[in-house]
């Protein structure tokens, strides 16, 4: 007996002393350089509420992403069809992810059918009939491979979100999915949100397109927009009034050169005004593509599109090789380092909203955690007291384990880097009064035991041996519930099922097998008679 | 010390018929109070809509800040003191253009107090898409929750067992819904929390008196379910007490000095841990009583 009570002993204070290790970074700054080397240095994680920071979440809008690729296809097909000559009116341009064909008659109808069948495994016919005699056909892509193409969406926006907020420079940030169509970014201790969600949010869409100058712009102002040709405005600051100003230009829908042709951006600063703008370097197909573009169009004006607002549009005044061009367009220095992230970064498949939003500021935070310590503090003293008041000699003991408790969950939190929030804290302040239920049920069975005369040696036995079951089937039907709030939790109310379960988990363990050691301890080593209870 | 000093003999059973009044009479007045108020008070995490806590230099006249939000064109916002010289702001909408909704909020009160004489501590914006899937989420947490334990007290006890559990979660449950109702509390995601933290703790205690009952019932073959559990409430009555009593230190500890947002939470909390000891004691048993009245079981003739 008295070996088991000191193995259980050692195990016990093994785990207390791993708990303090975890915690002690936690606890103080000043460790020693030793420690640093081979001891965990991780703090408890603290939640966005109590750090401060903000969390979003955002929808990535997948059926643009479809509608985009539908588009392309429909583009090139549209091409394709008039180089072979076939007949076709296009009605609908891939809007809501469909493109409607018209055919002036069946052998049209049928070359346009064998196309699709050879050269687009993507696309299918949705539905197709005549109407007034002409044959139509609705196109669009098929499911399954539409599928792929949203998964690949928010995939690939994960992985854009993820290398802008990189390159921003935020300490750990997360960043991720959420169901179908859905990305959490959380971004602790950031100061200038507004900044941070528009670099987030951004589609930052770099586009290459002609300015339409044999149309005239007046004419598409009023409505009549010649094909091809779409109305884009042309943002500038004017530099006396310092206001921005919008100016329409008339261009080419055709993009000849969009940002997937990339391979750097870079803020540098212009010789002349000190000016800040973003020089980007084409890749190697990017740049014979450019210079092919500009030999081709010399005096004619290339506007720079982004997210389809025009930049700049200056005049091609001969072919440019290197494959270099800047983007100017008066920005602040910030705006232009923006701006040259979210090019690195690449563009976003499709675009974003922002569904939810919740900052909070770094003062709200502080307050919350030194109430909540407070909070804790007050609770614990008064539960220590009272069982002290109550049981006595017994009650020391459970307040032995009550604090081992503590120890125990806040070094299984920083052992398992789980995060703690406020009503993480209340989770952790509700432990306390639970956590003494089991002692307060074996305590009062062996008060029971004895009163039936039994000596202390074979109360404690039966007291330990009856509660048990009680508070194993109590607690795990506490933690089914506890259970259930973690799956259901988003941030602030997950941590607080977090402290909940392993706190329950934890005082299993300190109220059950811990007290009993040091009752054992008293009962085989002091040899005591008569239990304070 | 011993707050009950011998063994007590109070006669629960008989009382379970004017218990079960006063519950239905409570939770009617609960579901009556629902339908005058139009429903819960969803706060933003279920309605969608903004919250803005702001803390002034100076005291601040609500009218003014309620200006500055309508100049930004969010009417109809709710203007609430939340401590010392700071208000919480409540939008029922989000506004169109989510993604600059925190620059207009700060532009506005940059021009109506200037800046410097106020601090934005916290600004929440939940889509209404966000909204509707937290409540369904929510819903489905509770009611899973209950399942879940349903499952587990069945296999671990019987199945009437179970039902009397369960029904006293129910019964908490809407006890808890009545009461906030009633104060007119906001619903909000540390509710749900708190609701299901009463489903885990009513049902904790619920466990421990009927295993008391399953224990009773195994020695004593020939005594009535009556005095089974009368017994078995009487002989945990210290322990039901001590604990609730622990735990209700803790909860007004927190409802006093946890600070606002834990605030309601812990009055959720207040209220549900008492109708938890009382459902345990007043519905939970009588129910299982209940159910041996209709088809009484092969239980106590076990060994």
């Amino acid at each position: 007996m008295l070996k088991s009570i000191r193995i259980r002993a050692a195990i016990v204070i093994l785990l207390c002393l791993a708990a303090l290790v975890y915690l002690a970074p936690s606890l103080t700054t000043s460790l020693p350089e030793s420690w640093k080397k081979y001891l965990p240095m991780d703090k408890i994680h603290l939640g966005l509420d109590l750090q401060g920071g903000m969390h979003l979440v955002l929808e990535v809008d997948t059926a643009k992403a479809v509608e985009s690729t539908l588009a392309r296809s429909i583009n090139d097909l549209k091409e394709n069809m008039m180089e072979k000559r076939i007949r076709f009116k296009l009605t609908t341009n891939a809007a809501g992810g469909n493109a409607a064909f018209e055919f002036p008659d069946a052998p049209a109808r049928d070359a346009f059918d064998s196309l699709l069948a050879k050269q687009y495994p993507d696309l299918e016919v949705a539905s197709s009939g005549t109407v007034e005699g002409k044959g139509v056909a609705t196109v669009k892509i098929k499911d399954k491979r539409a599928l792929e193409i949203k998964k690949m969406a928010v995939e690939q926006s994960l992985e854009t979100i993820r290398n802008r907020v990189d390159q921003f420079g935020v300490t750990e940030p997360e960043i991720i999915p959420q169901g179908a169509d859905r990305i959490i970014v959380q971004l602790p201790g950031i100061k200038d949100t507004a900044r941070a969600k528009s670099l987030i949010g951004r589609t930052a869409l770099l586009e290459f397109k002609l300015v339409d100058e044999e149309n005239s712009l007046d004419e598409a102002l009023k409505g009549n927009v010649p094909e091809g040709d779409v109305v884009a405005n042309e943002s500038r600051l004017d530099r006396t009034s310092g206001q921005r100003r919008d100016t329409p230009l008339l261009l080419k829908n055709r993009t000849l050169l969009s940002g997937d042709a990339l391979e750097s951006a870079k803020v540098q600063i212009g010789d002349r005004f000190g000016e800040p703008h973003v020089s980007i370097k084409f890749n190697a197909q990017g740049a014979t593509e450019f210079e092919r573009i500009t030999g081709e169009n010399v005096k004619k004006r290339l506007a720079i599109v982004l997210d389809g607002v025009v930049h700049s549009a200056p005049v091609i005044q001969e072919r440019i090789s290197g494959g270099e061009a800047q983007i100017t367009g008066s920005f602040t220095m910030e705006e232009a380092s923006d701006l040259a992230i979210v090019l690195r970064a690449g563009a976003l498949p499709a675009p974003v909203t922002i569904l939810e939003e919740r900052t909070v500021g770094p003062s709200l935070g502080q307050d919350s955690i030194d109430k909540g310590t407070w909070a804790s503090i007050i609770a614990g003293i008064l539960v220590l007291l009272f069982m002290i008041a109550y049981y006595r000699f017994t009650g020391i003991v459970a307040d032995i384990a009550l604090t081992m408790n503590m120890l125990l969950l806040l070094g299984v939190m920083v052992a398992f880097k789980a995060t703690l929030t406020l009503p993480g804290i209340a989770g952790i302040v509700l432990t306390i009064g639970m956590a003494v239920d089991a002692n307060v049920l074996i305590n009062e069975r062996i008060k029971e035991e004895l009163r039936l005369n039994k000596t202390p040696r074979a109360a404690i036995e039966a007291g330990y041996k009856k509660a048990f079951l009680t508070i194993f089937d109590s607690n795990v039907t506490t933690l089914v519930a506890a259970l259930f709030l973690f799956g259901f939790g988003t941030g602030p109310v997950k941590g607080f099922a977090v402290t909940l379960t392993i706190g329950i988990m934890v005082s299993m363990f300190t109220a059950v097998f811990v007290t009993r050691i040091i009752f054992d301890y008293f009962i085989w080593n002091r040899k005591m008679e008569k239990i304070s209870i | 010390m011993e707050i009950i000093k011998t063994e007590t003999h109070y006669n629960f059973v008989k009382l379970m018929k004017p218990a079960t009044i006063l519950s239905l009479a409570v939770i009617i007045i609960g579901i009556a109070s629902l339908i005058w108020h139009a429903g819960p008070n969803y706060g933003i995490d279920f309605s969608g809509g903004t919250l803005i806590q702001i803390k002034f230099k100076s005291d601040t006249h609500t009218d003014k800040i309620r200006k500055a939000f309508q100049s930004i064109g969010f009417e109809g916002s709710i203007i609430q003191d939340y401590g010392v010289k700071e208000v919480l702001v409540r939008t029922p909408e989000t506004g169109k253009d989510t993604a600059n909704f925190t620059p207009q909020v700060e532009k506005a009160l940059e021009t109506a107090f200037g800046a410097g004489n106020y601090e934005i501590r916290r600004i929440e914006m939940v889509g209404p898409k966000v909204g509707r899937d937290l409540t369904r989420k929510a819903i489905l947490a509770i009611i899973f929750s209950w399942l879940g334990i349903l499952i587990y007290v069945g296999f671990r006890f019987e199945f009437r067992y179970a039902l009397g559990g369960i029904i006293a979660l129910v019964h908490d449950v809407l006890v808890t819904i009545t009461f906030l109702s009633l104060f007119d509390k906001e619903f909000d995601l540390n509710i749900v929390a708190a609701l299901l933290t009463i489903v885990g703790y009513s049902i904790n205690d619920t466990i421990v008196i009927f295993d008391r009952i399953r224990e009773n019932a195994r020695k004593n073959i020939r005594q009535s379910l009556d005095d089974i559990i009368n017994a078995s409430v009487n002989q945990t009555l210290s322990r039901t007490i001590l604990t609730s009593f622990t735990v209700f230190i803790v909860l007004l500890v927190l409802f006093f000095f946890g600070g606002q947002v834990i605030h309601d939470f812990a009055f959720t909390l207040i209220v549900g841990t008492i109708s938890g000891v009382y459902s345990t004691v007043f519905i939970a048993s009588p129910i299982v009583l209940l159910f041996e009245k209709i088809k009484p079981s092969g239980l106590k003739r076990k060994k």
